[in-house]
């Protein structure tokens, strides 16, 4: 079909005798071709990559050295139970990257050109998710240097090591779904940076992810114990060796926290996968 | 293959809430034809070609565009056709050469082909210089044309462009016809939505004229030129002090004149060229000078402002229901 057509200057080259073939791409090469855009993204504006680095190295350090001090922490040491928290922290706000990329795509006018092709519809979630997983694995490695840096160590065996980047996945996997809910409800990238700045503060901070819970005062010590951030933040924690497992004092789902931080992130995806693919599906609607 | 046209819209309706933007709009597209959709703002043009385009559902009518249903073949429908939306919705961030890239693979053209075709929509759109620069550093001309190579990439077979000379100097709007005629020409049906009447009346086989909603008037260019009139005879005297002068010599030709003292304009309708040079004697005989004398047809201008009654006041006599086509004056226009 387009075999030899050396583009002969100045002249229209014929469109319809050399019309070139053209096979719909599946919902699996659509989305690869769309993550690969993304990650154009990412390398044409690095500074895309501050949120999953400089910023939560910044926590890092603040929490560690300017207050580290001043929290107590049962069993281990303050960095060693920080640098969980903080990646638990870059993990949930994966939903803050695919809402921003989510919304810039669909006030740009990007996501209409990609449903004018003869392509899935969900090649445009399925490319966002995964880069913005990406995205994030960047900034849980970036933490996971600087807290060896700082003195942060894994502790036990490889298979719970790695069975905690998993759960952290997991909930990552999750935090997309909200992610793509908000991206396609909201109308622009200023609203969606106040909202998600307004939830995602309190959900990961009213939690253990920067200080025990067992100092809060006792409601807002049950409040941060249901919290599913602090079961996900436990239980990696005791995969690494950092914390040891919950008292018999805290709430139910920290003392069962590997299970938890499973059945939480299955919860977080079976509600809001339908009503993210809801939201988008109105939103691309009209 | 079979004989439908390329576009065929039915009684299409869409509403937003209480809002109509469309209401009851009916045309047909032969394949390899140019259909302009002409309206002022918030006509309705964007939203037909929304629905058009799979991109928005119908209240209720329906579409058909390279014989299958926009709504129940929706893919088979996108596979046909390429769409530049009024806005640009090229990737900021992706160079020329990327964004062709990324639509043309979408699109389902192999690594392989996309990259000369890619290369080829560049250099035919005067963008080859620019194609490894990031789109952010583009002008707002390069971007429109980027945006309507990028559309072309897999060559569709219809093609619908919405306002796709807005923002373009004259100079790249005449080189843009010109490749639209090209694609014409290939074979590729268009449907384009302008405010232009020069562009519809340059680039149209048909044109279908809408506000709010509806379909006011259509036909060929010429067709409705014809409605809006005929062709009327104009002189401008040099000396404004002889305008009398010179509507009394007029009136001795034409039943009615019409006189813009300001413009020192006269204005009658014409019945043919020769009255032309029989005015022109005669101002020749009396001596009158005249800075213009000629044969003025209505513009497409005159139709859509007749029929859409968005003009404040006309400058010229309104030509009445008189509407017998019996000389056709094409080209004579001054
Ligand atoms: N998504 C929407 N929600 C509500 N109203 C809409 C929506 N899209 C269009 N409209 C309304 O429908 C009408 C037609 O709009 P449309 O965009 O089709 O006009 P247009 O002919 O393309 O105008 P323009 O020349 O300004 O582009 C307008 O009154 C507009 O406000
Ligand atoms: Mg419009």
């Amino acid at each position: 079909m387009t075999t030899l057509s050396p583009s002969a200057a100045g002249a229209l080259p014929p469109a319809a005798p050399t019309r070139p073939q053209v096979r719909p791409p599946s919902l699996l090469v659509a989305s690869g071709i769309v993550v690969r855009r993304n990650l154009i993204h990412i390398k044409r504006m690095p500074e895309l990559l501050l949120d999953v680095t400089i910023q939560p190295v910044m926590f890092v350090l603040l929490f560690a050295y300017v207050f580290g001090g001043s929290i107590a922490v049962a069993g281990s040491s303050y960095r060693e139970f920080l640098v969980p928290g903080i990646m638990v922290q870059t993990i949930v706000f994966s939903s803050f990257i695919v809402a921003i990329g989510l919304t810039n795509d669909l006030e740009k006018g990007i996501v209409d050109r990609f449903r004018s092709l003869p392509i899935s519809r969900a090649a445009v979630l399925v490319g966002r998710s995964v880069s913005s997983l990406i995205h994030s694995s960047i900034g849980i490695t970036v933490m996971a240097l600087t807290g060896l840096l700082i003195g942060w160590r894994i502790r036990d065996g490889v298979l719970d090591a790695v069975a905690a980047f998993g759960l952290i996945l997991l909930f990552g996997f999750g935090m997309i779904w909200v992610g793509i809910t908000v991206g396609s409800w909201l109308r622009s990238v200023e609203a969606v940076n106040g909202f998600m700045f307004t939830v995602m503060f309190p959900l990961t901070f009213v939690a253990n992810t920067f200080a025990p819970t067992q100092n809060m005062p006792h409601w807002l010590r049950v409040v941060a114990e249901w919290n599913p951030v602090s079961a996900l933040t436990q239980a990696t924690r005791q995969l690494w060796g950092n914390a040891p497992a919950a008292g018999s004092d805290a709430a139910w789902p920290l003392q069962h926290a590997p299970m938890m931080a499973v059945a939480w992130a299955l919860l977080v995806t079976v509600v809001f996968a339908p009503l993210a693919l809801a939201a988008f599906a109105r939103r691309s609607r009209d | 293959m079979t004989d439908h046209p390329a576009v065929e819209a039915v009684d299409l309706v869409k509403h937003f809430g209480a809002t109509v933007a469309v209401d009851g709009v009916s045309f047909s597209v032969p394949r390899g034809t140019v259909l302009g959709l002409l309206g002022p703002n918030g006509a309705g043009k964007t939203t037909t070609v929304r629905m058009l385009t799979t991109l928005s559902p119908p209240t209720s009518g329906t579409a058909r565009v390279a014989g299958h249903d926009v709504r129940t073949e929706a893919a088979a429908v996108r596979r046909a056709m390429g769409l530049t939306g009024q806005a640009a919705t090229v990737d900021e961030l992706l160079t020329g050469r990327e964004n062709l890239w990324l639509i043309g693979r979408l699109s389902g053209l192999s690594r392989r082909a996309v990259r000369p075709l890619g290369d080829d929509l560049l250099e035919r759109f005067s963008l080859s210089d620019a194609a490894d620069r990031v789109v952010k550093t583009y002008s707002g001309g390069m971007r429109r044309r980027l945006d309507l190579a990028v559309s072309l990439i897999a060559s569709p077979s219809v093609l619908f462009l919405d306002e796709p000379t807005t923002g373009l100097d004259p100079r790249s709007r005449i080189d843009l016809w010109e490749v639209l005629r090209g694609l014409v020409r290939d074979g590729t049906t268009l449907l384009l939505t302008t405010q232009y009447l020069e562009e519809a009346d340059q680039l149209c086989d048909d044109i279908v004229v809408i506000d709010h909603g509806r379909v006011l008037a259509s036909g060929t260019p010429t067709q409705l030129k014809d409605q809006a009139g005929r062709a009327s005879v104009v002189v401008t005297v040099s000396d404004p002090g002889r305008l009398d002068e010179a509507e009394l010599l007029m009136r001795d030709c034409f039943a009615e004149v019409y006189v813009e003292p300001a413009a020192r304009k006269l204005t009658a309708q014409a019945r043919g060229l020769a009255d032309v040079a029989t005015i022109g004697q005669r101002f020749v005989a009396a001596d009158i000078g005249v800075d213009d004398l000629g044969l003025a047809r209505p513009s497409l201008d005159d139709v859509f402002l007749n029929l859409t009654g968005h003009r404040a006041e006309p400058d010229g006599p309104e030509p009445e229901a008189d509407d017998d086509p019996d000389h056709q004056l094409e080209g004579a226009a001054r």
